[in-house]
């Protein structure tokens, strides 16, 4: 039963990476970037079930809240062209 | 086979279908934005089924409790990300295709 969720997330895994290497435009990567986040979220879940040992979802929530900080740092960075320097506030940007 | 497992079985095999369906949408439509579409539904339905899935089988332990604060990262972050995906990309002058080549859309 798990194996099968396995299997169907790792298909999902291979097909968002066809799509982060196709894709023509910077935005395509980001955003196949943060799909891979969220399904090894789930992998991670799963594997939990499979292996039998608790301490997977701990690190399965730890993924997906920095899978959300990485994601928007990557857009802050394409958006502004740099993260921006300590001394430098919104305003007198 | 308890009815318990049965339960699981259903939604994890719909959780996986649709995380895979996801994934196919994401290769296969056109444009940028409407991949975003085909992205949420792995982040929402495929997510959202085999959490469900997991937390039928798992009972009421402690590992329901971390499954459900998955589900709610998931679900408050997910949105977030996506959001700020497209204000991004519209940022940079990314425009969406359009069906009649760029007329401003009919009221």
């Amino acid at each position: 039963m798990f194996v099968a969720a396995t299997l169907a997330l790792l298909a999902t895994l291979a097909l968002t990476l066809v799509r982060a290497l196709k894709g023509p435009t910077v935005f395509d990567r980001a955003l196949a970037a943060n799909t891979v986040g969220t399904v090894a979220v789930l992998l991670l879940a799963v594997m939990e079930f499979l292996t039998g040992r608790p301490d997977f979802l701990d690190l399965a929530i730890v993924y997906g809240l920095l899978n959300v900080v990485g994601t928007i740092a990557v857009l802050k960075f394409f958006r502004y062209g740099d993260l921006g320097e300590p001394g430098e506030g919104p305003e007198d940007r | 086979m308890s009815p318990a497992d049965a339960i699981s079985w259903a939604l994890l095999a719909a959780g996986g279908v649709s995380c895979v369906l996801g994934a196919v949408g994401l290769l296969r439509m056109p444009d940028f934005f409407t991949r975003m579409h085909a992205a949420s539904v792995v982040d929402t339905v495929g997510a959202g089924l085999i959490l469900l899935g997991l937390m039928v089988q798992a009972g009421l332990t402690l590992v329901t409790v971390k499954l459900v604060v998955i589900g709610l990262l998931i679900f408050f972050t997910s949105p977030t990300a996506s959001h700020a995906l497209a204000r991004a990309a519209l940022a940079r002058g990314l425009e969406p295709k359009l069906a009649d080549g760029g007329a401003p859309s009919k009221p």
